[in-house]
């Protein structure tokens, strides 16, 4: 009898004698048990039928192929993950002074959040703007304000990632423009731009232009990049916000991978190698409460990653092959309810994300799902990830639940499942087309309508919410942005546009234009040369704007 | 066979994407039994206005989590009001914090619903108000 | 009635409260219709169908663009179903044509299909009547989907557009066998996308096999109404179109026709509701089908009992006036 059947006969044993038994005393909680995403959850895991050979070929060795178990061979044990906390609201100068408190503090990257009208590609005097200036990040309407924002904070020493999609190319042009003038080299600059777009269409929002020019835009910065800022992460793209939109773990690592698939071919179809700009793609996930389903949800983002350059792009560059990835904890797991409930909330997902191997880390504050953080709240969401790093000693091995009946399990159904979701994607046509037709944005409502039903039917319990609640007295101290701050931002523009040389901002949008009307171009430079004569933000949108057309939201109810 | 069916309007004002809230209402609030409007995202007080009135609904529902309640919500009823539509009842969700919910029900905004509220309030908000 | 002056003049508010009136079937609707009828007559009604997904209101947004390059005035009824179980609907189309939300010729009006007893067409035919008399030059009316509500829209509109694209297999093959018929013209929409070449090929092919007169085929136009390309072909189409049928005589006939369908229509309706009040249905039901169930009746037996007895009361009534 080989050891497989030997093992078979055991679980029959088992079940028939002991588990039997104690069914018939004491039955299950419930008939049928699910993780956060309702992926199936058997009672027992045990090894797999050909454990030596799965090991060896979808599991390996932290640093090689596939990547399951980690990107690097030493993981923690060699250098933490950063610490990177996302802040920035009202004006530029309130912001700077919150960065130079988190550095103070430890932290060690910056994270840069736009108030909308700058993502969007509005000025704060823009009718658009109403009652948004500053509100969820900082108001940035020409390179004035981004010298403010880094004043005093030497760009060389800093990595800074940048929450920016539709005009990111404008906000790398600004940062590129303030390391000049800080005498910082532009090869010596490091972060990321999200400069994701397709998840915006798919769950974020913040789109301004169609599909085509946007692939143009973003594959003009990879090429550029390459080039002139070889250290900088030319995309995160994120699966954060399609998992805040309500999508499952299985949704959130296929769409994201859909979408990498997508800016891949469309950098080939424009005539890059594959290998010049691969390695510079960066990732953004989502952490959830389900911590062993998150965990087997980033080893399997990382093995479908890597197959998906080595098979499908045939990448060379082992680097190009690598899924690095930055993590936010949920903010839609956050409860206004019971605000410290969230602390709790939040170390799970710390957990999650360091135990599946992230390369950063924000973790969110607990006042998140009532306004933005405190000062005090921020401080602790840091300390989580620190007590992480330095107590618990879950860094001490790498990928330490690697080989956990249930972890392997589940690494390999999300995969699965990610497959099948690949495949369809392909079979409509791609990311782009899939979008267009609403499949994607339709998937995610139906799992987020049924998420929530779940909740309201009590199926699914969210303490605080809707068990184990308590009457409140509404939560005092919390940050409110001043509401005169538009004001002060029109004061700055028109002060700027008083002063800056009138002529040759208009000659350089013109020439912008012209650039924008020929689709070989690369916009970079001319973007780089509006900014540096104080181009407002909403200028330089404006110009490609005219050119391409704005996005038509494509939603299927 | 005549019956009023109750209309709804759910719009999102302003600039922020997160529409998850939006279109969770809309779909719980067809399945009470109620016809739903759907705006989409980024609309101004003047177009959430118009297509209110062009859509003869009987409700307004303004769902936003930037912030920027405090200036758009009360813009949306004072339109209302300039277009003789005042009998449209305006309601509002999103992370609205409890502090500033009073001075919104004085400015003409029926009800907040702040996260976690279950549909079944909304409901009977709407039953509660309908015109029979 | 205060309603019809704001109508006549062409205010908002009073037209969106009299939709309702008609969409809600209220009594005073009658009234209302009556009033108005003489000032119908004069708009453009164009009717847009196809499957769900091929970008009807796309397209529709985008040919309010033409219509305003004219100055002329748009009215868009989108028609979204209503869910058959609580009666609910979910009216998303207009999303597309928000930009023109605040033109105050553009006028856009959601309707949910209400469900039963040819519910779009009453509601609707009735809101074109409003519609007409306030003076739009164009009514657009886009239905839901392929269904039984795309015969209707012919009954409904002096024009109607096909909307097909790409890639829709099965909804197109179920097209073949019946909805074609209905289509004055058709669009590919999508363009772009593999196949819409070749799906234009077949639906000439089927368009010619169909048609007793080769010369006058309906034209199929390849668009993208997302990338505005096409879009001045197909409208330019639909001008001459609407020119034929107005020089042809046939848009009369076709008026005519729709007079007729929908006097009958709202007589057989009325008819229906007298009948079902007289023997009172509703309230004996239980009980017949009781009495066919222990067989003390047989069904027909107590069919044509009913029957007697209705005539009966019929001549008693007739006796009486």
């Amino acid at each position: 009898m080989s050891t497989q059947d030997k093992l078979e006969q055991k679980k029959k044993q088992w079940e028939q004698n002991t588990l039997n038994k104690a069914l018939s005393k004491f039955p299950e909680r419930k008939t049928e048990f699910t993780t956060g995403s309702s992926l199936p959850v058997d009672r027992i895991y045990t090894p797999p039928q050909d454990c030596q050979e799965k090991y060896v070929e979808d599991l390996s060795f932290p640093g090689e192929y596939p990547y399951t178990r980690g990107i690097q061979p030493t993981m923690y044990r060699g250098r933490l993950w950063t610490m990177r906390q996302y802040a920035g609201f009202g004006t530029a100068e309130e912001s700077n002074q919150r960065y130079k408190y988190l550095l103070e503090q430890g932290q060690t990257g910056l994270s840069v959040a736009f108030d909308l009208p700058t993502q969007i590609g509005y000025d704060s005097d823009d009718d658009h703007s109403l009652g948004e200036v500053g509100k969820v990040g900082v108001a940035i309407d020409t390179l004035e304000d981004m010298e403010i924002l880094f004043e005093g904070i030497p760009l060389q020493k800093v990595s800074t990632s940048m929450t920016i999609n539709a005009p990111a190319s404008i906000l790398l042009a600004m940062y590129m423009a303030v390391g000049d003038k800080q005498g910082v080299n532009n090869t010596q600059l490091k972060g990321t731009i999200q400069n994701d777009i397709l998840k915006e269409y798919i769950a974020r929002g913040t789109y301004i232009f169609p599909p085509e020019p946007s692939m143009r835009l973003i594959t003009n910065i990879f090429e550029f990049c390459s080039e002139h800022v070889p250290k900088f992460n030319t995309i995160s793209i994120s699966g954060y916000h399609i998992r805040e939109a309500g999508s499952t773990a299985v949704q959130e690592v296929a769409f994201t991978i859909a979408d990498g698939i997508e800016y891949v071919k469309s950098a080939i179809k424009t005539g890059l190698d594959v290998d010049s700009f691969a390695g510079r793609l960066s990732f953004f996930f989502n952490a959830h409460n389900d911590l062993l389903e998150e965990v087997a949800k980033f080893r399997a983002a990382r093995r479908i990653w890597a197959k998906v350059m080595k098979e499908k792009f045939h990448a060379q560059n082992q680097k190009s092959l690598l899924l690095r990835f930055h993590t936010q904890t949920g903010g839609s797991t956050l409860t206004a309810q019971q605000p410290d409930n969230n602390i709790v909330r939040v170390t799970i997902q710390t957990l999650a994300a360091v135990l599946g191997g992230t390369q950063s880390l924000h973790t969110n504050s607990r006042d998140e799902a009532l306004a933005l953080p405190s000062e005090q709240s921020v401080r602790i969401a840091l300390r989580t990830q620190q007590i992480v790093a330095h107590e618990s000693g879950v860094i001490n091995s790498v990928d330490p639940l690697g080989g956990s009946y249930y972890i392997e399990h589940l690494t390999d159904e999300i995969e699965r499942q990610v497959w099948e979701y690949l495949d369809h994607i392909e079979k409509i046509g791609g990311m782009v087309e899939a979008i267009n037709k609403g499949f994607i944005q339709k998937e995610i409502q139906d799992a987020a309508y049924h998420y929530q039903q779940d909740i309201e039917n009590s199926e699914r319990i969210v303490v605080g919410v809707n068990k184990f609640t308590v009457e409140e007295a509404p939560p005092k101290d919390l940050l409110k942005v001043d509401p005169q701050l538009r004001k002060i931002q029109v004061t700055k523009i028109d002060k700027i546009k008083q002063n800056r040389d009138n002529l040759q901002v208009k000659n350089n949008l013109k020439e912008l234009r012209s650039a924008a009307e020929h689709k070989s171009k690369n916009l970079m430079p001319y973007i780089l040369d509006s900014v540096r004569v104080y181009a407002t933000l909403g200028e330089i949108c404006t110009v490609l704007r005219d050119v391409f057309g704005e996005y038509q939201e494509s939603i299927v109810l | 066979m005549s019956s009023k069916n109750v209309r709804i309007l759910i719009a999102k004002p302003g600039l922020d994407g997160h529409d998850r809230g939006a279109k969770y209402i809309a779909r719980a609030l067809k399945d009470n039994g109620y016809e739903v409007i759907y705006t989409g995202l980024r609309q101004t007080p003047e177009s959430i206005v118009q297509t209110a009135i062009q859509e003869d609904v009987d409700f307004v529902g303004l769902s936003l989590l930037s912030g920027a309640h405090n200036e758009l919500f009360p813009k949306v009823v004072e339109l209302l009001k300039q277009n003789q539509a005042e009998d449209i009842i305006v309601f509002g969700g999103g992370v609205i914090p409890e502090e500033d919910i009073p001075a919104l029900n004085q400015q003409g905004i029926k009800a907040i619903f702040t996260p976690g509220t279950p549909i079944k309030d909304v409901v009977s908000f709407i039953e509660k108000n309908r015109k029979t | 009635m205060k309603l019809i002056q704001g109508i006549l003049q062409g205010k908002v508010r009073p037209l969106a409260k009299a939709i309702s009136l008609v969409e809600d079937n209220l009594i005073d609707k009658e009234e209302l219709i009556d009033q108005l009828y003489p000032h119908t007559g004069k708009a453009a009604i164009w009717g847009v169908t196809g499957p769900p997904g091929a970008g009807k209101s796309t397209l529709v947004d985008k040919l309010i663009d033409r219509e305003r390059s004219q100055d002329h005035r748009v009215a868009v009824i989108a028609i979204d179903p209503s869910s058959p179980f609580t009666g609910g609907a979910l009216l998303g189309d207009r999303l597309r044509m928000q930009r023109h939300s605040l033109d105050p010729q553009v006028f856009i009006r959601s309707m949910a299909s209400r469900g039963h007893l040819g519910g779009v067409s009453w509601g609707c035919s009735d809101a074109i009547k409003i519609l007409d008399a306030a003076g739009f030059n164009t009514i657009i009316i886009e239905t839901i989907g392929v269904g039984q509500t795309e015969i209707e829209v012919v009954e409904l509109a002096d024009l109607v557009m096909l909307v097909l694209a790409p890639g829709m297999g099965d909804e197109i093959q179920a097209m073949k066998a019946g909805v074609m018929e209905i289509g004055d013209l058709f669009v590919i929409n999508k363009k772009d996308l593999p196949g819409s070449e070749k799906l234009k090929a077949e639906i000439e092919y089927v368009l010619n096999l169909s048609s007793d007169n080769p010369e006058q085929l309906p034209p199929v136009i390849l668009a993208s109404a997302q990338k505005s390309e096409g879009i001045d072909e197909l409208w330019k189409k639909l001008s001459t179109k609407y020119q034929q049928l107005v020089k042809s005589g046939y848009l009369s006939a076709r008026r005519k026709e729709r007079i007729k369908k929908e006097l009958s229509r709202i007589i057989l309706y009325k008819v229906h509701h007298l009948l079902d009040k007289k023997i009172a249905l509703q309230d004996n039901i239980d009980n017949w089908a009781e009495q066919v169930y222990l067989k003390k009746d047989m069904p027909y037996t107590m069919v044509n009992k009913q029957i007697n007895r209705f005539k009966k009361e019929m001549r008693l009534d007739d006796s009486k006036n």
